[in-house]
């Protein structure tokens, strides 16, 4: 496989653009009508959910898609300051004033 | 019965003009009355491409507004005399174009022509949406490549959703315009194939127009590729595209130049 696509790499384009495509116009096709706003959604839904228990900052949200053949994935990084408030948060300045110490 | 042909594709510089342009003389040539209505307000460039832009006195909004009877503001062509063109406005803003007074052109174009060819501006905003609106054909011109075939892909979806007809419930009858196509590099897998465009955007082929100098040389001249050189390949894959719009079932082909020995001599000679 790596030896053919290293022979190939400069040559066969035209299959990965059209496997780009299927891949692209399948979600595309299917976002047009209303759905194109589900991640939106998603992402508010989700943030809402964990902002009941923890205060969370919503600039600090992370969204990853990737759409694939198959299966897409959809990664939701949130960086949640009152766990670290409550647990590390108090560690941190005692190790920090451990260390001189 | 009339009808009203759109030409589109939602990206811009794949060859809208040029083949409204080609189509819409190889259409005249065969005897029927065309018209070409050039949408692109603001930025017409069909009336250069046809060699009129001598000769534009009123525009589609000159007439959409009443400023101008229709009749003043068609131009006849003078190498072919069945054939007509209707200008697009170079400096008013594109607010004045009204679907209503669309509507009412149209209406009054189809009285007058066996064909109405309207050339859209790019993009997928309210110019594109009134160039389709009324369209019974269309023709998306798609180069192989990725973003032209994702564009294509949008537009053939406004087709289907945002149109008089489509909004009727009937069908609008697209076709698929293959433009800029080489042979030679679609069979060493440098450039997608026209089976690989055909399947991803799963509408009928009316035509492959190769990738061809003669394009550009017709525009230089301000001629359609169909009347400046009839023989040269662009404009053969632009007549049989005409053949096949008017029912016509042709084997299809990617024409290539074809040059005699001599000829072939004489040119590498002088170069």
């Amino acid at each position: 496989m790596n030896i053919l696509s290293f022979f190939n790499k400069n040559r066969n384009s035209a299959p990965v653009a059209r496997d780009r495509l299927q891949i692209l116009l399948a979600h595309e096709r299917s976002s047009v009508e209303g759905q194109s706003d589900l991640i939106t959604k998603l992402r508010e839904e989700i943030i809402a959910v964990i902002a009941k228990h923890v205060a969370i900052d919503k600039d600090k949200v992370q969204i990853k898609l990737d759409r694939g053949a198959s299966v897409s994935t959809l990664e939701i990084d949130v960086e949640v300051p009152g766990l670290r408030d409550s647990g590390e948060g108090k560690k941190g300045p005692d190790s920090a004033k451990a260390q001189p110490a | 019965m009339a009808k009203v042909l759109v030409v589109t594709s939602g990206k811009g510089g794949v060859g809208k003009t040029t083949s409204t342009a080609a189509l819409g003389a190889a259409l005249a040539l065969s005897g029927k009355t065309v018209v070409v209505v050039d949408f692109d307000v603001g930025l017409r460039n069909l009336d250069l491409v046809m060699g009129a832009e001598r000769r534009v006195v009123f525009d589609l909004i000159n007439v959409v507004q009443g400023d101008a009877k229709l009749a003043q503001a068609l131009i006849r062509d003078k190498r072919c005399e069945t054939l007509s063109i209707l200008p697009a406005s170079q400096t008013r803003d594109k607010d004045a174009l009204t679907p209503d007074g669309v509507a009412r052109v149209i209406d009054e174009l189809r009285e007058k022509f066996d064909w109405v060819i309207c050339d859209s501006p790019a993009g997928i905003e309210k110019g594109a949406q009134l160039a389709m609106h009324h369209a019974d054909e269309a023709v998306v011109v798609t180069n192989p490549e990725v973003s032209s075939v994702r564009d294509s892909d949008r537009i053939i979806g406004m087709l289907d959703s945002t149109t008089a007809r489509a909004k009727a419930g009937e069908k609008i009858n697209k076709h698929l315009l293959l433009t800029r196509y080489d042979p030679a590099r679609a069979a060493r897998g440098e450039m997608l194939r026209t089976d690989d465009v055909l399947e991803i955007l799963s509408i009928p082929l009316l035509g492959i127009i190769p990738e061809s100098e003669e394009v550009l040389r017709a525009s230089n001249l301000g001629s359609p590729v169909t009347l400046s050189n009839p023989e040269s390949a662009p404009a053969r894959a632009y007549f049989d595209a005409v053949r096949r719009l008017q029912g016509e079932t042709l084997e299809m082909s990617v024409p290539s130049e074809k040059r005699s020995l001599l000829a072939k001599w004489f040119k590498r000679r002088v170069a």
